[in-house]
């Protein structure tokens, strides 16, 4: 299976916006009436609402029968790629296989049919789940204590500046120290979040082996310092060997060291943030831990920190009780009280335990040493693929978990962009590739991420692939240029992301758009999405 | 909806010099000097292969083209029908046939001009057209500091198409060059000449890749801002030439000398287009240098700002220097290195390493300052 899929054609159903589907009368579902004795207990439950905010119009919802909605969402879902589909190597984002067991458990009666606001005495099997996989967090870290509260890698990232902004707080010094370091090849989350936390934001530019060096540090400290928030391996798969360096000279200058472990797939038993020096990290079980991810939904990271910023943690953690059992512990915070709702996405973290526990301490190491063996064997091989280079030729270090390639010289002898192969490769029956985070410091920038889930022969497949778009990207440029050809729909270019005219969230924003839009972002957005 | 109208220029003996270390075609006597050396024209074959991918794509378009080789030929080449304009040129070309034939195609209500050459070829569209009408530059010169062109023919054919396809924002980027004579005596002096109205897509002018135009445009206002509200009164501000520092002036609701030094104290402009002697007389007290670097390029200080000179910085003081640029113009840097060359070696080492630049409101980055 080493060669490339031939004659795949991606379903592509141009299917209508489920509002678009509405036709006057139709029922999906017909709710029970209220019984009334419940009606009579409760009353007009609108009367309590203040006029200002009851709704005077009916809400606008399509009216479409059950067999068409299930339809509907079929239909996208056969549209769509991702892990349970083909080989997928989208670079940062550490795609990888989530078993279905476990999604069997988080779906099941037990987990589903909770409430959070239920008595803590009929919660104590979720709550005992939540202490234990706290704990093995804290082994996998050396950290003292986690909580689950954020829902996304970016919350978690956003929890552990506000982690920072309570300490310096609590000791007086947030005035004087207003500045977070960063480094430009670290998620941008890492520079964001501080930004929305309030402080300055000071990122280090890399030196020549493709990472910040030491002296970039230097002259971004001072007495302002608050403190360091980076990932190492950064977003090149190229792991900073400093680092503890960093750590000190962070703490010596009174600032905290924050580490982003959404690219902790290559350290799982090998690397622990606690040990070398990090006060608080943060991993997305969405990624690193199994729960599946896409689509921004069902995310939650674990953010863990040192016994000392324990108090500062979001509320409530899960401790155990006097006398046995597990209870909520509203009580000692004196920092960001909340982050989320209760106590977190607990099904990602069902998931996430069930991976863990079926696959053992030893079993953790070999995740992170498979998915650096496969990256290696990726890096290996992509050099025979003509057009492409690896950055900073200088660092002759093995990758860790992924890389940022270059397209460049492909770009120069042939017109063919990085994003030109992205958008060919759907046509081979693969998932497309990740360019880069902004900003796209690499020229012509292609990230891949193999994960530790993958056969040789489907990475093979995925080589092959990438081999027959660099023979066409030489011998029929133009054919190249203009994929996908087979895919659920036409290409989008760079600039429509880009610009907020051309996409929308909800209905209404569509509708609104929809009607002010120029002719050249009209002309834009009809060519590359065939129509609308 | 009436096609697309594109101009296309080609500079003839762009490059000439180069393959034979000439260091630049700005004059006659040096192209003819070229020649007998065996020298081949860089910019009609660079100027074809970006022709043969617009061609392919086979979109409806009317080609103006200027006449005989400087693109007429070309464009036959690569099938294309066109309006020719203006007649054949005698000799080799010099810069006015350039600026002609570029005012005519403004006259002529071109929708674009494409055109192939260097540093002079871009000084040339600046005089003919400034910012009026857009550009896309097919790099083919000896010399490359202006920031204007595109990282390759390929890069512009793709700039050409998407620009025609429509929807996509203009910018301004830095046309500079040096002086060639001097540049072959050892020394090099470099002047900002101005700016063209480019195109703005993020992946195929010399590297701008930090996000959107109105990211950049937020991260201009950013710069201003924090800039502006570090002032303090009675301190002389010697703000550098640029559209960075043009942002800092319309925050102080001041005019800029675009290309030019600004002297600036407490909130109003002291002297424009200042001259090195200007900044000398006025520095009586405190002062700040605030410059910005070069865009593609990466140095700020000794090109296009050499009257800030290397008394002024000395005077003014290392710890009083400002360094202000959009991420998007560090992403344009090669390996996002600033370079410095005030002509005093001992006040270059001095500026080396490691330094902080404005990035934004909030937010600053830490690059290397390199020979």
């Amino acid at each position: 299976m080493s060669g490339t899929r031939s004659n795949f054609q991606a379903a592509r159903w141009n299917e209508e916006l489920i509002m678009e589907l509405s036709e006057k009368g139709q029922r999906g579902i017909v709710p029970p009436a209220i019984d009334a004795d419940i009606a009579a207990a409760v009353g007009d439950v609108a009367a309590a609402l203040p006029a200002g905010v009851r709704r005077t119009t009916p809400l606008d919802l399509p009216e479409v029968t059950q067999h068409r909605v299930l339809r509907h969402f079929m239909r996208l879902s056969q549209m769509s790629m991702g892990f349970d589909v083909t080989t997928d190597m989208m670079g940062t984002c550490t795609m990888k296989y989530s078993p279905k067991a476990h999604e069997h458990i988080a779906r099941g009666a037990k987990l589903a049919d909770l409430h959070p606001l239920q008595d803590v005495g009929s919660l104590q099997g979720l709550l005992e789940l939540m202490y234990r996989f706290n704990r093995i967090m804290c082994s996998i870290s050396g950290m003292d204590e986690f909580t689950f509260q954020p829902a996304s890698g970016a919350q978690g990232i956003y929890t552990n500046a506000c982690l920072i902004r309570a300490y310096h707080e609590s000791r007086g010094e947030l005035e004087q120290r207003n500045e977070i370091i960063t480094t430009s090849f670290s998620h941008p989350a890492d520079a964001a979040t501080p930004a929305v936390a309030g402080f300055k934001v000071i990122t280090l530019m890399p030196g020549e082996m493709g990472y910040a060096d030491v002296d970039a540090l230097k002259a971004a400290i001072s007495d302002r310092t608050a403190g360091l928030m980076l990932t190492n391996p950064e977003d090149t798969g190229q792991y900073n060997p400093h680092i503890r360096q960093f750590v000190d000279l962070v703490h010596e200058a009174g600032g905290l060291c924050a580490y982003d472990q959404a690219n902790g797939n290559p350290l799982l038993g090998v690397v622990r943030a606690g040990d070398t020096g990090f006060d608080m990290c943060q991993f997305n079980l969405h990624k690193t831990f199994s729960a599946p991810h896409g689509s921004l939904g069902m995310g939650c990271a674990a953010v863990g920190v040192k016994e000392f910023l324990r108090k500062f943690l979001p509320r409530p953690l899960v401790a155990e009780a006097e006398g046995g059992g597990y209870r909520l512990d509203y009580d000692q915070g004196e920092g960001i009280d909340k982050i989320r709702a209760f106590i977190g996405n607990v099904h990602a973290v069902l998931k996430a335990y069930s991976w863990v526990m079926s696959l053992g301490a030893e079993g953790l190491r070999a995740v992170a040493e498979t998915a650096v063996l496969n990256n290696n064997y990726m890096l290996s091989r992509m050099r025979e693929v003509r057009g492409v280079t690896i950055p900073w030729p200088a660092n002759n270090y093995p990758k860790l978990e992924q890389v940022r390639y270059s397209f460049e010289q492909m770009f120069a002898e042939t017109g063919v962009t990085s994003h030109d192969v992205i958008d060919r490769m759907v046509d081979y029956g693969v998932q497309h590739c990740m360019p880069s985070h902004v900003p796209m410091l690499v020229p012509e920038p292609f990230t891949m991420e193999p994960g530790e889930s993958l056969t040789i022969a489907e990475m093979d497949q995925m080589l092959a692939a990438l081999k027959a778009i660099s023979d066409e990207a030489y011998s029929d440029p133009e054919k190249a240029r203009g994929g996908p050809y087979n895919a659920a729909t036409t290409r989008i270019d760079g600039d429509v992301p880009e610009d907020p005219d051309c996409w929308a969230f909800t209905y209404r924003a569509y509708q609104r758009k929809k009607g002010h839009w120029t002719s050249g972002n009209r002309r834009k957005i009809e060519h590359h999405s065939g129509g609308y | 909806m009436a096609a697309f109208r594109l101009g296309l220029i080609i500079n003839p003996i762009a490059g000439m010099g180069g393959s034979v270390g000439l260091k630049g075609s700005d004059t006659a006597e040096i192209v003819a000097r070229a020649r007998a050396l065996g020298a081949i024209p860089k910019a009609p074959a660079r100027a074809c292969e970006a022709l043969h991918a617009i061609r392919a794509a086979e979109f409806p378009l009317t080609l103006i083209a200027a006449a005989g080789d400087m693109g007429e030929h070309e464009a036959r080449e690569a099938g294309f029908a066109l309006e020719i304009l203006g007649s054949d040129h005698q000799t080799d070309t010099v810069a006015d046939d350039s600026v002609r034939a570029a005012q005519e195609m403004a006259a002529r209500s071109v929708d674009l001009i494409l055109f192939a050459g260097g540093d002079g070829t871009a000084r040339d569209m600046v005089r003919a057209i400034g910012s009026k009408v857009p550009v896309v530059g097919i790099p083919a010169g000896v010399k490359m500091h202006s920031a204007v062109y595109a990282t390759n023919p390929q890069a512009a054919a793709r700039m050409v198409l998407r620009y025609m396809r429509g929807g996509i924002p203009l910018r301004e980027l830095e046309v500079m060059d040096i002086d060639e004579a001097a540049f072959r005596q050892g020394a090099v002096s470099a002047k900002l000449y101005g700016y063209l109205s480019v195109p703005y897509l993020p992946d195929l002018v010399q590297g701008t890749k930090a996000g959107g135009v109105s990211r950049d445009r937020a991260a201009l206002a950013g710069i201003a801002a924090r800039i502006v509200a570090a002032m303090t009164p009675e301190r002389l501000y010697i703000l550098g030439p640029g559209t960075t520092m043009r942002a800092v002036a319309d925050k102080l609701g001041i005019e800029k000398t675009l290309l030019g030094v600004d002297l600036v104290r407490d909130g109003t402009r002291l002297t424009g287009d200042a001259g090195e002697q200007d900044i000398l007389r006025s520095l009586e007290g405190a002062g700040s240098i605030i410059v910005t670097p070069i865009g593609g390029q990466g140095h700020f200080f000794g090109r296009g700002n050499q009257q800030i000179s290397a008394e002024v910085i000395a005077r003014v003081g290392i710890e009083n220097i400002t360094v202000a640029a959009t991420m998007e113009k560090i992403a344009s840097l090669r390996d996002s290195l600033l370079h410095v060359d005030t002509g005093e070696r001992m006040l270059d080492n001095e500026l080396l390493g490691w330094r902080k630049v404005i990035t934004g409101f909030q937010t600053e980055s830490i690059c290397r300052v390199a020979t």
